[in-house]
């Protein structure tokens, strides 16, 4: 891939991580790592090649640990931010 | 690149979206919830149509891997208790570092030799970098989860020569990682990539005590983040690389907010364990009056505000229910009461709002230190449960205390104080609190949770 658009991806899209991120009020901060770590399990998207490329064993072990690994975090990440989130509740009405 | 990866392609844009709309949602409590599923689409979305690439030839391991890691996610997002947060949180880290290592690993195993020699150095630079960034993070968790969890002693594990051990892994990284970037067929450089990075891992964290586990947890999280973007440069992805450093820049930034709360620079908190604690050479003196529940009852009884400071005792104790408990019954007494968190109070940031929000408490009441401190003087009690180093006034008063400088909530000049503790020993990061000496302290000994549930009582036989 071509570098120098590889390094307007990174600058960008590290600039955006750090505006979205800076607005998450401190109540929020556990969801945020819990969600995020979720997202860090996008990392399934790589391994899914190795995992199903029909290539030598090592590769073929390689990737699906990553695919089982980077699952955990997708789904439990996902699913307990949820049940937190859920918890998170406005003062009833009088 | 043909029609079927065209559409990958556009549908990786549409993620990055959603990913980055999720992300904005979460800066309410009102959307978060709305954010974490639309983030929740898109990962779906990114793994169904990765399936369609071409090199993706058969689906049974897929499937496997995906089940197995998916049903073990999913029985720890259901089980796990509120305070095991940080436990959960580390684990989660370290398997994302190990999954971008295997990623990085992969893609040169995959590699045969005329693909190794037509492929250029950047390539294996960036396997190098995720085996290094995927390694440190995988081990790393490891033992900050062991220190959480209480596997391991929590306080910071330190020998002589830790300092050169770890400059000395520092030269062997760039060492190797040239020699791995020269010869990546050799697996020699391979395996000694490998147990570097995860013997690195250990060292760093293992010399940090269990009070800077929240700069800890955030700087891994920010780690496994920039693990899968070097292991997205590694294979050449896209939707990797952005998502990696959106994940990478949120650890950063809670990673300073943690630093800034304890008036530390990052480099303090990751080194401070090869300095030698200094000896505070001031002794407290004065005497500390402790006070029974009953009598503290009547104090609240005529209190008209009221304060509640948490910490990581409240979170041992399991007291939060019983805390929201005696708020109801304050407040049915015509009395205010507010929460004040630290931004470093438990043991990850953010946990104890999770935790009062598992309690039913509603999210209002709770306030950042800086909007506490100026009305202190307001408040008739402040009830302290199972927290020190926050409220500690040696931070103020005591220059040679090891934590002089950090904002610290001022309930030393509320009218009166009540602290719920144990013992009165000295707290997490081993100092001395000149708070238990005030004339208006009472030290309400005992573990945090019958404490209160005796002040509930009290309340509820009127």
């Amino acid at each position: 891939m071509d570098i120098i658009y590889l390094t307007f991806i990174i600058i960008l899209a590290g600039f955006l991580g750090f505006e979205l991120i800076r607005k998450v009020p401190a109540t929020l901060h556990t969801p945020l790592m819990s969600g995020s770590n979720a997202i860090s399990g996008i990392t399934l998207i790589g391994a899914l090649g190795a995992s199903g490329g029909d290539q030598n064993i090592l590769t073929t072990v390689l990737g699906t640990l990553a695919v089982a690994l980077a699952s955990i975090n997708v789904i439990g990440g996902y699913m307990v931010t949820d049940r937190m989130l859920s918890m998170f509740k406005k003062k009833k009405d009088k | 690149m043909d029609n079927i990866e065209l559409l990958i392609n556009l549908i990786y844009a549409l993620v990055a979206a959603l990913f980055i709309i999720g992300l904005k949602l979460l800066s309410h409590p009102d959307t978060a919830k709305k954010g974490n599923f639309l983030s929740s689409i898109g990962m779906l979305l990114a793994i169904l149509v990765t399936l369609l690439h071409k090199d993706i030839l058969s689906y049974e391991w897929i499937i496997i891997g995906i089940l197995l890691g998916g049903a073990y996610g999913a029985y720890k997002a259901k089980s796990v208790e509120m305070t095991q947060m940080p436990e959960m949180v580390s684990l989660f880290n370290g398997f994302g570092g190990l999954a971008s290592l295997c990623v990085g690993w992969a893609a040169i195993s995959g590699m045969n030799n005329f693909v190794l020699g037509s492929t250029g150095s950047f390539v294996f630079l960036s396997v190098f970098i995720s085996i290094l960034i995927g390694g440190v993070t995988f081990s790393g968790s490891v033992i900050a989860w062991g220190k959480l969890s209480g596997t391991l002693a929590t306080k910071a594990y330190i020998f002589k020569g830790l300092r050169s051990l770890s400059i000395a892994h520092l030269v062997g990284f760039i060492l190797v990682g040239a020699l791995f970037v020269a010869e990546p067929d050799n697996g020699l450089w391979l395996t000694l990539a490998i147990l570097l990075a995860l013997s690195f891992g250990v060292l760093a964290t293992i010399s940090i005590g269990g009070a800077d586990m929240p700069v800890v947890i955030a700087l891994l999280n920010s780690y496994s983040g920039l693990a899968a973007t070097a292991a997205g440069l590694a294979v050449g992805n896209t939707i990797l690389i952005v998502t990696g450093l959106l994940v990478g820049a949120s650890g950063l930034i809670l990673t300073n907010i943690m630093c800034k709360a304890m008036n530390r620079s990052l480099t303090n908190v990751l080194l401070s364990g090869f300095a030698q604690p200094r000896a505070s050479t001031e002794k407290i003196e004065g005497e500390i009056s402790t006070m029974d529940p009953k009598d503290a009852f009547y104090i609240l009884e005529a209190a008209q505000s009221v304060l509640i400071v948490p910490g990581y005792g409240m979170a041992v104790a399991q007291a939060q229910h019983v805390v929201r408990e005696l708020q109801v019954h304050l407040e049915k007494n015509n009395c205010t009461v507010n929460y004040a968190i630290h931004p470093v109070a438990g043991r990850m940031p953010g946990h104890m709002n999770v935790l009062l929000a598992e309690a039913d408490v509603p999210y209002e009441l709770l306030y950042e230190m800086d909007a506490v401190n100026p009305n202190m003087e307001n408040y008739d009690v402040v009830i302290v449960i199972g927290a020190n180093d926050v409220v500690n006034p040696a931070a103020k008063e005591i220059k040679d205390s090891p934590i002089y400088g950090m904002p610290v909530i001022e309930v030393y000049r509320a009218k009166t104080v009540f602290v719920l503790k144990r013992s009165a020993n000295a707290g997490f990061a081993g100092v001395d609190n000149p708070l238990f000496f005030k004339d208006n302290t009472q030290m309400l000994l005992g573990d945090a949770k019958s404490t209160i549930s005796a002040l509930v009582r009290e309340f509820g036989d009127e």
